[in-house]
């Protein structure tokens, strides 16, 4: 808040006219009533995930948006009746190593597309985001008849196993993630590598020395991005992994409730809960990036 | 330019090439550099070689040499000099080539054929198949001892049999054809106990497989195969159907009847118009794009859903950006107490995993159970009604998307100065106006191309449809579509849900959608003026 506004308001309120609470509630009274109202939107769902996590009795027919009451036991038959660690870590694998690698692809490529000049770069440029519309899990018909292929001769990077599915995700590693970074990378000064080279310093290491920690904050944003939209990704992984073993957290629960919705719902909600505490943490470390890397164009998951 | 000075590719021409004496770093990269980039490169040859066994072992030349080529290709950019900017693209692009681009590719070549689960390979195959399968016991069969295998991994490696005859001539049949097996270990009682290059399965393992096995045979040619018979004898016997190039037709020798082949839809017909089950992939051209436009069927049920889809994504759009602003304009004013607290409330859904809440919202929509319908007294049948599914899907994905748009228009609200609101109202403007006609439109500058990613996001948005209502209520008089179907959840099912998976018809519904996609977003987009700067 600058000092100008400050005082243009506060001019303005000796000015007006009426009570000091009328004019609060013109002012400022509605904006917290509004403010609740939206908040009481944005907290209800979440409030009954938990109700229904903490219901002793576990079913959908007896939750409440208030807990009836606390205990653990949805937790334990989670942890007993279902391969739920398992599929916690295969949630956890894909997201953190795909964000990684994105993170890293898209940097070296974004690297390329600001700093040099070389002949298509503008063709790759428009290229990439020709192809960003053509969305991976379109040619999901394809991917699955190629893995079809591939799980013959490798068994390795196949249907069912964690590396396939990476492999299908990080073909979408360069993307609009490249763009968002290009874009960052584009406001770093020139002369800061263009210096070091001078001092002696190859390209290789200007980049990881010295543009990788200047532009931290979009490599942050499109981490979190990345790693949200693929904490969350069904599609792919629903043709790629059967194997009940082989899921991730998001296929688990699906199936959890898809089987017996009613009588499951206190173990789906732990499982919800669990899925979305990565992301909450995730997103309290990185908030203060997070306004600024979306509003240069980038889209949730 | 001189190889030495290459590595400044970016840097004006002319740069100095030279290193200043005492710089930090040496010209030809630091010692641990070098160690890394020996390191990775042994790590990618390794790969390479792991890659190439088993196409050596399929006798896949072709894959041989795309992997020796790409071996090759970085064994150049990162020993070379002079490509740098390759040295930075290639990793990414690899994948792109191979997962997105080579997909996109293979998508509209299927799209152009009637690829389904009864029109997989070639009609060669079909016709192996079709004979081979009905291959019946004669009197003269030749019996083998059977040996049940497959080339790789036990659970999904292409079946093989192992076979031996009384003289001990040992054999493998695939499936196209016998050919003889060496260096394997037979026992006394006939059975193959290891062969090179196959696996041999357990009973159990063959267990797991049995229904590929009973539609197993190995083709001998001439109208004969050798089927097996329980699970370690197999015979030869005579094709009841037999091929007859000189017609294009198949022959059942016990009814007479004549299958011809139809080499337009891939299958053989009789008189009758009955088709045997073993079709073969033929190109349809544009009969499946057609089927979408102009078969009243099929046509009725697209266009519906396109247009459900349409509004769908404009809607939710519009919904998340008038709502997200509202609430941003809401906070946007100096000396609101508790605006952090404020924030994180409403910022809550946006961290919340949407998989999890989608599935959440479903269970909330219950009409028997669901928490909406308790709290407003009402007994909706949410998803059983087609308005009801419709308003449900929309009302999940308001809540799942306006705090994007809330982040989204705070931050360019903060970019617009404060100073532009206030001279308008000094110019005698009321609050709406000068919304109207000062921040809004230096808002839309920032907004548009967020919206069009938003709307192209939403128009594909799998989950927000799939997770919720699976596309229902479907529609009583068409049993593919539903009344919440996007365009993929359809594509999904039609490939993936149905009795028989119809990947043609779903390879041309994937570029139509991103056809439609495309010409909407690149429109609105180039009007907007965001893509000037790039063409």
């Amino acid at each position: 808040m600058s000092v100008d506004t400050v005082r243009t308001t506060q001019r303005r309120y000796r000015r007006g006219a009426g009570t000091r609470f009328g004019l609060w509630a013109t002012r400022l009274g509605w904006r917290h009533v509004v403010m609740w109202v939206v908040a009481a939107f944005a907290l209800f769902p979440v409030m009954f995930v938990v109700s229904a996590a903490l219901n002793p009795l576990g079913t959908l027919s007896s939750s409440q948006l208030w807990p009836t009451g606390a205990s653990l036991d949805n937790a334990r038959d989670l942890f007993a009746n279902t391969p739920f660690t398992t599929w916690y870590a295969n949630s956890l694998f894909f997201a953190l190593t795909n964000a990684a690698v994105t993170v890293l692809l898209s940097a070296l490529a974004a690297y390329a597309f600001s700093r040099m000049r070389f002949t298509g770069r503008k063709v790759g440029l428009i290229g990439l985001l020709v192809i960003q519309m053509f969305p991976q899990f379109l040619a999901i018909v394809a991917l699955y008849l190629m893995f079809t292929s591939i799980s013959e001769y490798y068994p390795a990077i196949g249907f069912d196993t964690r590396w396939g599915l990476l492999l299908v995700y990080l073909g979408g590693a360069l993307s609009i993630n490249t763009w968002l970074m290009k874009g960052f990378f584009d406001t770093v000064p020139k002369e800061l590598d263009e210096s070091a080279q001078m001092d002696g310093a190859t390209h290789a290491q200007v980049f990881f020395r010295i543009m990788l920690p200047l532009v931290t904050p979009v490599l942050a944003i499109v981490g979190l991005l990345v790693f949200i939209s693929t904490i969350n990704e069904f599609l792919l992984a629903s043709v790629f992994l059967r194997d009940t073993e082989a899921k991730t957290l998001g296929l688990g629960l699906y199936q959890v409730v898809a089987s017996s919705r009613n009588a499951n719902f206190g173990m789906f909600s732990v499982g919800a809960i669990m899925l979305s505490l990565p992301t909450l943490i995730v997103f309290w470390f990185l908030q203060r990036f997070i306004t600024e890397g979306l509003t240069s164009g980038a889209v949730k998951g | 330019m001189a190889a030495s000075d290459s590595d400044n590719a970016g840097a004006p021409e002319g740069a100095p090439a030279p290193p200043l004496p005492g710089g930090r770093f040496a010209r030809d990269g630091s010692m641990v550099g070098r160690i890394v980039k020996i390191g990775l490169l042994g790590l990618f040859t390794a790969l390479g070689v792991w890659a190439v066994l088993p196409l050596y072992l399929g006798g896949n030349w072709l894959g041989i040499g795309l992997v020796v080529a790409v071996v090759g290709l970085v064994y150049y950019v990162y020993l070379s000099k002079r490509t740098v900017p390759a040295k930075y693209l290639v990793p990414g692009v690899l994948f792109l080539m191979v997962f997105q681009i080579f997909p996109v590719l293979y998508t509209m070549s299927t799209s152009v054929t009637n690829m389904s689960d009864g029109h997989r390979g070639s009609k060669e195959q079909a016709i192996s198949a079709v004979e081979s399968l009905s291959v019946t016991r004669t009197a003269d069969s030749q019996e083998y001892d059977l040996t049940i295998a497959t080339v790789g991994d036990p659970e999904t490696g292409e079946l093989a049999f192992l076979l031996t005859d009384d003289e001990g001539g040992a054999y493998v049949g695939d499936a196209d054809g016998l050919s003889e097996l060496s260096g394997a270990t037979v026992e006394d009682s006939g059975k193959v106990t290891e062969a090179f290059g196959y696996t041999i399965l357990t009973p159990a393992e063959v267990n797991e497989r049995s229904g590929e096995l009973a539609e197993f045979a190995v083709p001998t040619g001439s109208g004969a195969g050798i089927r097996s018979s329980g699970l370690s004898t197999a015979y030869e016997g005579r094709a009841l159907r037999v091929y007859d190039e000189s017609c294009d037709c198949v022959t059942d020798t016990e009814t007479g009847e004549v299958y011809t082949a139809d080499d337009e839809r891939g299958a053989f017909y009789n008189d009758e118009g009955q088709r045997l089950p073993q079709g073969w992939q033929v190109n349809v051209g544009a009969d499946n794009f057609a089927r979408f436009l102009l078969d009243p069927t099929f046509a009725a049920s697209f266009f519906s859903i396109l247009l459900w889809n349409i509004v769908f994504a404009v809607a939710v759009t519009g919904l998340v950006f008038v709502v997200g602003l509202a609430v941003a304009l809401t906070l946007h004013v100096p000396r609101m107490r508790g605006k952090v607290f404020y924030r994180v409330l409403v910022v809550l859904p946006y961290a919340m995993s949407s998989l999890a809440m989608y599935l959440l919202w479903r269970d909330m929509f219950n009409t028997d159970f669901g928490v909406i319908n308790q709290i407003l007294g009402l007994r909706i049948d949410w998803f059983g009604s087609v308005w009801g599914a419709r308003v449900a899907v929309i009302l999940a994905n308001v809540w799942l998307g306006y705090p994007y748009m809330f982040l989204v228009a705070t931050g360019a609200l903060q970019a617009i100065p404060r100073e532009l609101g206030h001279a308008a109202q000094i110019d005698g403007a009321n609050p709406w106006q000068s919304f109207r006609h000062v921040t809004l439109p230096l808002l839309m500058v920032a907004m548009t191309p967020i919206l069009v990613a938003t709307f192209a996001f939403n128009f594909n948005n799998f989950n927000a449809v799939w997770l919720l209502t699976r596309g229902g209520p479907l529609f009583s008089d068409n049993s593919t579509a539903g009344a919440t179907d996007l365009l993929i959840t359809y594509t999904y099912r039609l490939a993936f849900n149905e009795a028989t998976a119809q990947y043609g018809y779903a390879a041309a519904l994937s570029v139509m959608i991103f056809l439609i996609v495309s010409v909407i977003s690149v429109t609105s987009l180039w009007r907007s003026k965001a893509l000037k700067e790039v063409a």
